[in-house]
């Protein structure tokens, strides 16, 4: 039977890229004093894995590496090798020989042998060492251990699998409901655990314990009812390229349900329609509201598929900081918070070249020496903190140091040097903003990390592209904070219609803090501008109407609806004809035939199909006329 | 036009290979224009527009055209031809050039004429509401003068305003 391979290949290369992150964040978290039999027993299943994959597609330059360094990963997790750090760091530069080889294949180009022969002695020369009977590979696994732990191998996704409850692995012959990485704490004790034994075939890929060499067809069977398992923790998976994303079962089966749930609601419709004559209503309005709920879910749930977690971006940072921070003879630790939250696809590509500069400014600029920390009475160990959190309609990721903080002085000087136009008493934010100009490096030399002036301006161009900004709050020898706030950038958003002069415009929930119809007792008219006394504080009035060059249907606040509403700038009230009800409305852009509209965000369609305007609250909240600061101001 | 007419100038295309080019004519007030036809999209009865505040009276505002939101444009009020009113005759051409659509209000559609390069005469210098920068030509239909109008250079110019200037000038950048 012959079976054309070609169709795998691409899968492979995805998986073995993967399993090859997989262990270099496995080798980097590792703990040399105690490494966790899990763990090891992870990386080794992960070079296993490639392995027997590079064996039946013939990849030979990757099976012969991954050969010897199975026999050595072996010998650690059979606990005859301890590791160290030296064995750590030559693992790493093998993965990166590895990942060399997977392009070279990948992209159809001839192998570099003496590499691969370099590294095959190289390795077999750690093995040989101080090891008087190295093992063969026929001991690669033994039946002493289940492969059924193989939970990780299988979607070739994790974190931090030492957080995994020990019980799991060794009793529960499954653990595979971790598949995602994503830990119930709680031991397995589902039933299904039993029947998919091998998981490591779940991709459709090969595990033959006995002689890895040889091939195997993949067993579909196993992959399939580990298809068909739900995963009741949050699935958070997809693949770094962005060609293809790859999805948790537990999101398409929620998807699936609920499309279910939209045809039943569809055929109560429809036999609802049938007999317009008798029209339940009460019915007839349960089962529209169960429709609205139905696409709301089905919206969240599509949504849901283009997020993954950031963890995708921040995961490459630890060895990024370790081998720099080795290069520059620092001593530098990461520290990754909120890896889970969820950002969309698209944005978190693009954030990969950004957050590596940033993250390398930090250890090049931010972090001190050794000897200078301590002279500073700081620990040794510098600490660079890589955070991730969702505050309402953004996400806010976060490079903080405890490092020397920016040089004001220097900023100054160098600012001076570029003709740039500084007082002495600038607020320190806008001091801060001057390392944004091209060609702005106040580095004391020039490295080849960093110092080159060539990045800040490009990273805030980047991150201005995706519609977030950038700030620094920096204070000296306290440490320095990078601040990026990204918009969620989903094409959708909770609004509030409002109607003004028979148009209706959109207000996007996030900023309305309430719409009330104001008492007369509370209005004031101070220098020819409205006010509104709520909340114990005097809100600026604006009139949608006049803004929007329309005719209020009364021009008396009183008999209006006034929205108040939050910016970043002020908080100001708006002043409306009536309010028409909250819905999600899909964001449209004006500018794709149009242009840009003052006081518009967007255009929506409503469900009559006619054009409503999201209105901009920021830009409208310039345009606010706020007597009492101007007051203060005079 | 009728069936045989068209295919002899078809026919007669093919041997002379003379440069034709298929227009469409519509009328604004009393005036007989054309443009290329491979600019229009579509042709649809004008609906209820939702209006754009701070825009120029003669764009009417935007519509939901299968969920792109297109302007639509009253070039009889931006040309202060015709009167403009609104009744279900009323002819809304879609216009698309390049990535952008722009709906443009005409008080009828008359019909699609092929043209060969020695039909299309020099634009007259005056005597027309068009600018005679957005003009490329006149021709003899009948028995009236049509007058060719280069559609993409209205549409992008900078008198209609319906592009922002960055826009505009990436996309000249483009182009």
């Amino acid at each position: 039977m012959s079976i054309d391979l070609n169709q795998f290949h691409a899968v492979f290369f995805e998986e073995s890229q993967e399993h090859i992150d997989t262990m270099e964040q496995l080798l980097m978290a590792l703990d040399l004093e105690e490494p966790d039999p899990e763990d090891l027993n992870s990386i080794f299943r992960a070079a296993h894995s490639i392995k027997g994959g590079s064996g039946i597609f013939g990849f030979t330059a990757l099976g012969k590496i991954t050969h010897v360094m199975e026999n050595l990963l072996d010998q650690l997790r059979n606990g005859e090798r301890h590791p160290d750090t030296a064995l750590v760091d030559h693992f790493l530069t093998v993965l990166d020989c590895l990942r060399r080889i997977l392009d070279q294949y990948r992209g159809g180009e001839d192998i570099d042998w003496d590499e691969v022969e370099e590294q095959v002695k190289a390795l077999e020369a750690i093995l040989n060492d101080g090891k008087s009977t190295p093992r063969t590979s026929a001991t690669a696994s033994s039946s002493a251990e289940p492969d059924a732990n193989a939970d990780n191998d299988a979607f070739g996704f994790f974190d931090a699998p030492e957080e995994e409850p020990a019980e799991t692995a060794d009793s529960s012959g499954s653990g595979d409901s971790e598949n995602w990485g994503l830990f119930e704490p709680e031991p397995q004790a589902e039933p299904s655990g039993a029947e998919a034994p091998d998981t490591e075939a779940a991709f459709g890929f090969f595990e033959d314990p006995a002689s890895a060499t040889e091939p195997q067809p993949a067993k579909t069977a196993s992959a399939a009812s580990a298809a068909a398992r739900p995963d009741r923790s949050k699935a958070k998976a997809a693949t770094p390229e962005s060609a293809t994303i790859r999805v948790g079962v537990d999101k398409v089966d929620s998807l699936i349900n609920l499309v279910g749930e939209l045809v039943i609601t569809q055929s109560m419709l429809k036999v609802l329609g049938e007999d317009p004559d008798n029209l339940d209503t009460l019915k007839m309005s349960t089962v529209l509201a169960e429709l609205e709920r139905n696409t709301r879910e089905i919206q969240e749930s599509v949504m849901s598929i283009r997020m993954i977690p950031v963890s995708f971006v921040f995961n490459r940072f630890p060895r990024v900081v370790r081998d720099l921070a080795s290069k520059m003879e620092k001593q530098v630790e990461l520290v990754l918070e909120g890896t889970q939250t969820e950002l969309d696809k698209g944005l978190i590509e693009k954030l990969v070249d950004p957050l590596t500069h940033l993250v390398r400014n930090s250890i090049d600029h931010g972090i001190e020496s050794p000897e200078r920390r301590r002279e500073a009475g700081k620990p040794e160990k510098g600490t660079i903190i890589l955070g991730a959190s969702q505050r309402g309609g953004s996400i806010i990721i976060s490079i903080s140091d405890d490092g020397a903080g920016l040089n004001r002085g220097r900023i100054m000087a160098k600012a001076r040097e570029n003709g740039l136009p500084v007082s002495d008493d600038m607020p320190d934010a806008e001091v801060w903003d001057l390392i944004f100009q091209p060609g702005f490096s106040t580095a004391e030399q020039v490295t080849d990390v960093s110092g080159r002036g060539v990045g800040m301006d490009v990273v805030r161009r980047n991150i201005q592209q995706l519609g977030g900004r950038i700030e620094i709050s920096s204070q000296a020898s306290v440490g320095s904070t990078f601040t990026i706030q990204l918009p969620l950038t989903l094409a959708i958003v909770d609004g509030m219609g409002v109607a003004v002069g028979g148009q209706t415009f959109i207000i996007p929930l996030v900023s309305i803090i309430e719409s009330m119809q104001p008492p007369r007792a509370n209005l004031k008219r101070l220098a020819g501008s409205d006010l509104l006394h709520v909340r114990e504080e005097y809100w600026p009035l604006l009139r949608l109407a006049e803004v929007m060059e329309t005719q209020a249907r009364s021009s008396d606040p009183a008999e209006a609806i006034v929205v108040l509403i939050e910016t970043s700038k002020r908080r100001y009230g708006l002043v409306v004809d009536e309010l028409v009800g909250q819905q999600q409305v899909v964001i449209k852009s004006l500018e794709q035939h149009y242009k840009r509209v003052p006081g518009a965000a967007g255009a929506t369609i409503m469900g009559d199909g006619s054009v409503a305007l999201i209105l901009d609250v920021e830009s409208l909240a310039d345009i606010v006329r706020d007597p009492i600061v101007e007051e203060e101001i005079v | 036009m009728s069936d045989s007419q068209r295919s002899a100038e078809s026919d007669e295309s093919q041997v002379t290979r003379t440069d034709v080019r298929e227009y469409l004519t519509f009328s604004l007030g009393e005036e007989h224009y054309a443009i290329d036809i491979m600019a229009v999209k579509e042709i649809r009865g004008y609906e209820a527009v939702t209006r754009i505040a701070n825009a120029p009276d003669f764009i009417k505002g935007v519509i939901n055209l299968r969920g792109d939101i297109v302007p639509i444009v009253d070039l009889r009020i931006k040309f202060n031809v015709g009167t403009a009113s609104y009744d279900e005759f009323t002819i809304v051409i879609v216009i698309q050039i390049h990535d952008r659509m722009v709906g443009i209000v005409v008080d009828g559609v008359s019909d699609v004429i092929s043209l060969s390069r020695e039909e299309r005469r020099p634009p007259p210098e005056f005597g027309v509401a068009f600018d005679s920068r957005f003009l490329v030509g006149l021709a003899k239909v009948q028995d009236h003068m049509v007058i060719l109008v280069n559609i993409e250079a209205l549409i992008s110019s900078q008198e209609l305003g319906l592009v922002d200037a960055v826009t505009q000038e990436a996309g000249n950048g483009d182009s």
